[in-house]
């Protein structure tokens, strides 16, 4: 792959909706490369405009079908939309299964769907730390709507809610127990409640359960909340309930811009951004150039972990 | 830390025998590439565009029903129209040796059949990525 554009070149190409320059961006902005932070500069003007939806929950509830079939309904209404799977690496090799596109690949050919795996490469939390570059350079290519999947890891996946606008958070009937059994956590960050496989028995349970277990309902003297989280039922294998799901998310987009809530979000997701930024460029590349020879320094006495923490800030 | 190289793993056309596949799929996980597998009943359009949008490295195609000498080149065909000149494109699965020449005529670099060691496998791949990089 070897990467002979250059980068004023590249981001025009992706301005103009070219997805071929858009996956070659996407892979310099991921991968860190040069000219990646060129055209991060370039490719953030453009952010900040469009819906991103994230999509989380435990792994096998149908996150990635769920997905797909909310690309299909976006393309009913002639919107363009971007898709971002986020997948786990392995620890230990390094390599990754990237598994969600399969799922989506009946829009594999439709010019307005730009679908892109990412491996989570050593990031807990759901996400990559490269995440917001990846999402600036959907924005830049035109998206009307962002959907990010995270890892399904279940309860300590809190960053999408500083990546996303609006958080789906994916549930499915058989696990009625396990939402009694939340507390915090996940269930903290959705802006709307899914159980989908809704096929199958015991939908109603599980929604009851949800609602129960989210506290739902106002008791006397609690004031109204601004958005009150819904909780819908979905079967992503039929595609039953996706278009009251899609008009739940516009509704939570337009509660967003109407209410300032947008716009604390957005700053809440640039803190995030630049915390990432700190983290990969000051903390990794200092614990980068952490030597044996330091490490020996130390169990000799010859310095302290302060007096050296502070040499390689440096 | 280098970046890992991303391989698209893919099933052409109606052949639903995907145990090879899967067992590739892992097999470079664990040896630290970044896999994306497409499904079963895939057209060369819809993996020359996955390929695309992924941004891979190279194509790993897996056939056992004996379509490959149609399905094959017209992926290699399919990925260059979409300007992929420079991934490698490999294959494996049910492939009579006579049929290996006229495949890599076609642009598959290497084909590798049942009982092939995976160690085999991977240090092919590594070995022509770590070249084209
Ligand atoms: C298991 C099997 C099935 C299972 C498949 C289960 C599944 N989900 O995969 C079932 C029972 C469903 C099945 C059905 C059929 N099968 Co069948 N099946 C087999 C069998 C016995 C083994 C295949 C297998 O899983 N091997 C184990 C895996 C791990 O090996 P592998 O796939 O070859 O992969 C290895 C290599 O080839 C290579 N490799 C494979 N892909 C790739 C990709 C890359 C990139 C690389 C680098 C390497 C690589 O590496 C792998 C690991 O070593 C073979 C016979 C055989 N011995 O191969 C027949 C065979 C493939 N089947 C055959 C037939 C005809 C059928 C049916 C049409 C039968 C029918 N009339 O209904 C159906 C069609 C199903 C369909 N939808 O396509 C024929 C194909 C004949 C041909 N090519 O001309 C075979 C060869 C049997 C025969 N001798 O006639 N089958
Ligand atoms: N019965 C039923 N199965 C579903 C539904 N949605 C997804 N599935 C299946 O659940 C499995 C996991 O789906 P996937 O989308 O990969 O889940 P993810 O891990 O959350 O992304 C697959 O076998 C899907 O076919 C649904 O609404 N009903
Ligand atoms: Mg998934």
């Amino acid at each position: 792959m070897p990467a002979k554009t250059n980068p004023s070149d590249l981001v025009r190409r992706v301005r103009k909706g070219e997805h071929a320059a858009a996956s070659r961006a996407l892979s310099i902005v991921v991968d860190d490369g040069k000219d990646s932070e060129a055209l991060a500069k370039e490719f953030f003007k453009a952010s900040g405009s469009v819906q991103k939806i994230g999509v989380s929950g435990p792994p096998g509830v149908g996150k990635s079908t769920l997905t797909g079939r909310l690309v299909g309904h976006f393309r009913s209404k002639k919107l363009k939309v971007g898709v971002l799977m986020v997948d786990p690496s392995s620890s230990i090799s390094g390599g990754a299964f990237l598994g969600d596109r399969l799922r989506i690949m009946e829009h594999a050919t439709d010019p307005g769907v730009f679908i892109r795996s990412l491996a989570s490469r050593g990031m807990i939390g759901g996400l990559t730390y490269a995440i917001f570059g990846a999402i600036h350079v959907l924005e830049s290519l035109g998206c009307d709507k962002i959907l990010i999947e995270t890892v399904g890891t279940g309860q300590d996946e809190v960053e999408i809610a500083s990546v996303a606008d609006t958080v789906l958070y994916v549930t499915t009937p058989s696990m009625g127990d396990e939402i009694q059994a939340m507390k915090a956590g996940a269930m903290e960050i959705g802006d709307l409640f899914v159980v989908n496989k809704a096929d199958l028995a015991g939908k109603d349970k599980a929604i009851a359960d949800l609602k129960a277990a989210l506290g739902l309902g106002h008791s006397a003297g609690q004031a109204v909340k601004a958005w009150e989280p819904p909780v819908l039922a979905t079967s992503a294998k039929d595609g039953d309930g996706v278009p009251e799901l899609a008009a739940g998310l516009e509704g939570h987009w337009d509660h967003l811009k109407k209410s300032g809530e947008g716009r604390a979000r957005l700053k809440r997701q640039h803190a995030t951004e630049l915390q990432f930024w700190i983290q990969r460029r000051v903390i990794k590349s200092a614990l980068e150039r952490v030597t044996d020879k330091n490490l020996e320094e130390l169990v000799a006495r010859k310095t302290d972990p302060a007096s050296l923490g502070r040499r390689l800030l440096k | 830390m280098d970046k890992p190289l991303r391989v698209l793993i893919a099933k052409p056309g109606l052949d639903g025998h995907d145990r090879g596949a899967k067992v590739i799929v892992r097999a470079l996980r664990d040896a630290g590439f970044e896999v994306i597998y497409t499904g079963i009943r895939q057209t060369p359009e819809m993996i020359a565009a996955a390929a695309m949008q992924e941004d891979v490295d190279a194509v790993g195609l897996s056939l056992l029903s004996g379509a490959h000498l149609t399905l094959f080149p017209a992926i290699c065909k399919e990925l260059k129209k979409k300007g992929l000149k420079d991934v490698l494109v490999f294959g494996g699965g049910i492939i009579p040796d006579e049929d290996v020449k006229p495949l890599q005529k076609a642009g598959v670099d290497a084909v590798f059949g049942p009982g092939t060691p995976l160690q085999t496998i991977v240090d092919y791949l590594k070995g022509k990525l770590a070249v084209a990089r």
